[in-house]
């Protein structure tokens, strides 16, 4: 019982509808398109939404980057990669630069991405209401009449109980001044990426059947109020491996006398900042 | 040790390979056989496997509906009535066997029938329909009537088509169909227990060998392409009626692929219990709400969902690390204390 797959695994006609909803999901910037998501050989919740969008709009001419929490060491990231290695055959690369097509979980890479590049995040929730409501009858009405007033009251609740807004990932966007957004869980850190990227992102959400996009150079807002704005979370020190000021770092625990090491979680980044790949001793 | 063949697999475990077909939305005895066998008797994970293979086939047609008045039927029972036209078939079951440990299957060589089933000693009724219990009560207006639907009508199909509320019947039945087992069993359960009761008797309940029909738009006519093995169950439950219409029961479907019992009637029952809008009665339960049951029922959904807290999240974790320290030494009186020099 041998069987042959078809180039990136899925056949030409799912393909087609993947891209009819990716081509909608562009037209109506952070609408959330239901699709006929299929199940694929990756388990639910790893990434199969994402792996849907990639695998629709992948051709043998890409260079293809995978990443987890910013890496491409970690295990589902390799996962990934290898998958598409064997279904496709394309050229892969750790280089964000030097990818045309990424697909990422938890992360938007350091380095600013650029025009023609697409930026597939995973999403396991793609409704930003649904803490608020988890009927999807309901919240589907609610964007329908950009009914949006929950979310501002969740974190106005947040300000009232803790003096800031206590949302740290996954934090809501408005889109084109139109559509909530759930970022899918990239940390708040990520959200201004978001704002005018010259990349086509595009957010696959496979359990939940959803795509949504946000087409090149779309205004992206954190939603924040006028006396307390949208701020991102900062480190008060470098990277241990590289020196990098204000790029999101990882936090290690190295023994057990509270001894901690902070690197950057890009770790295509952080290895083209060391000279020569040479590792510089921690603090 | 010998390796296991699927041919032992499809014969000797034909229940787990039953449970994988009907789960896995695909009957097929020798893939499901290979993927009892691939996942080592996880059957969740021999689901998935199925699952994931099937999603690559193409969908070249959809049948005639299945006439299971024209079954070949191994075990018939209805509950409602005493003696039923065609009989009650005892056929093979669980349901009377002591569950007392069968040492002698221990040795071997002494499997020589299925373990711990007993024939009604009728046998198979032949070819011959055998009428359903429903269709007498339908027959006398007793029972709402379910009005086959029209020729050519459009049939739902969750595995092209995502799941959208409200959801038609044909597609709640599918999605129970293919929903695991246990949250079925544990969701019927409630109903009787409570939580959304609807007053269930076991009308009938039969499983055997069914012909599925195609009618190729080419053709013109319908060719039988196949014989599968089903269990079906309908409940009859709590009537309804008004000062207007005359008080009538109404149904819960059950159909599975194979023996499973247990999981047609705990479809039957969740069936019925989603059925409160249509009825026009008022949603109190869990297990009367769609969205509730619908969206996680299924198996390969909720392991993948559930098990992907396995993956990395330490980005999302420290975001949260930065906030409570802030939060804590915005606190005060000894707060900063539990930041560490990062912070």
């Amino acid at each position: 019982m041998t069987t042959r797959y078809n180039f990136a695994y899925l056949d030409e006609q799912t393909k087609r509808m993947i891209r009819r909803a990716v081509l909608k999901a562009v037209a109506v910037p952070g609408y959330q398109v239901p699709f006929g998501s299929r199940e694929m050989p990756l388990s639910y919740g790893w990434g199969t939404g994402g792996v849907q969008v990639t695998a629709s709009v992948i051709g043998p001419d890409d260079v293809l980057k995978v990443i987890d929490q910013g890496a491409d060491d970690t295990t589902n990231a390799v996962s990934i990669r290898r998958f598409f290695a064997r279904t496709t055959g394309v050229a892969t690369t750790t280089s964000t630069e030097g990818a045309t097509l990424i697909q990422t979980r938890h992360r938007i890479p350091e380095t600013p991405l650029r025009e023609g590049q697409i930026l597939v995040l995973q999403v396991p929730i793609p409704e930003p209401l649904r803490w608020l409501e988890p009927r999807e009858a309901e919240t589907r009405k609610m964007h329908a009449l950009e009914e949006y007033g929950v979310m501002y009251v969740r974190l106005y609740e947040d300000i009232t109980r803790h003096g800031k807004v206590a949302q740290t990932y996954e934090y809501p966007v408005m889109v084109d001044g139109r559509y909530l957004m759930r970022p899918s869980p990239i940390p708040k850190f990520d959200n201004p990426k978001l704002d005018r990227s010259p990349a086509l992102l595009l957010f696959g959400a496979g359990r939940e059947k959803r795509i949504y996009a946000i087409p090149p150079w779309t205004r992206v807002k954190s939603l924040d109020f006028d006396d307390h704005p949208f701020e991102v979370e900062h480190w008060d020190r470098a990277c241990d491996l590289c020196g990098a000021q204000g790029a999101f770092l990882d936090e290690l625990i190295v023994d057990d006398k509270g001894g901690r090491l902070f690197i950057c979680s890009d770790t295509d980044y952080c290895a083209r900042r060391r000279p020569a790949g040479e590792p510089r001793p921690g603090a | 040790m010998p390796e296991l063949s699927l041919a032992q697999i499809e014969q000797q475990l034909a229940l787990a390979v039953d449970r994988v077909m009907t789960e896995g939305s695909l009957h097929d005895r020798e893939l499901a056989a290979l993927a009892v066998k691939q996942a080592r008797g996880d059957l969740i994970e021999a689901i998935f496997l199925l699952r994931a293979y099937r999603t690559t086939l193409p969908r070249l047609g959809v049948s005639l509906p299945l006439d299971t008045a024209a079954m070949v039927v191994h075990r018939r029972v209805s509950a409602i009535f005493k003696d039923v036209p065609g009989g009650q078939i005892l056929g093979p079951t669980f349901d009377y066997t002591h569950r007392l440990l069968d040492f002698e299957l221990a040795a071997p060589g002494s499997l020589v029938a299925p373990a711990g089933v007993e024939s009604g000693g009728e046998g198979d009724r032949g070819t011959a329909p055998l009428p359903r219990v429903m269709d007498l009560l339908d027959r006398e207006g007793l029972i709402e009537s379910e009005p086959p639907s029209e020729p050519g009508g459009q049939v739902g199909d969750l595995t092209r088509e995502p799941l959208t509320f409200p959801a038609r019947r044909d597609v709640r039945l599918q999605n129970l169909a293919r929903g695991d087992e246990g949250f079925l069993l544990a969701m019927g359960y409630a109903t009787q227990r409570g939580y959304g009761r609807n007053h269930p008797f076991a009308g009938e309940i039969r499983h055997g060998e069914v012909a599925v029909s195609l009618a190729p738009e080419e053709l013109g006519f319908a060719v039988e392409i196949a014989t599968i093995s089903v269990t079906e169950c309908q409940m009859v439950n709590q009537f309804k009626g008004s000062s207007t219409t005359p008080a009538q029961f109404t149904r819960g479907y059950g159909l599975v692929f194979g023996a499973a019992e247990r999981k047609a009637m705990a479809m039957a029952l969740v069936d019925r219990a989603l059925r409160v809008r249509e009825l026009g009665e008022e949603p109190a339960s869990p297990t009367q709400d769609e969205e509730f049951v619908l969206s996680h029922s299924d198996s390969v959904e909720a392991s993948g969902f559930v098990q992907h807290l396995k993956l990395p999240h330490y980005v999302d974790f420290q975001s949260e690390l930065v906030l409570v320290r802030d939060l804590r030494a915005a606190h005060g009186t000894g707060a900063a204390s539990a930041a560490p020099d990062g912070r």
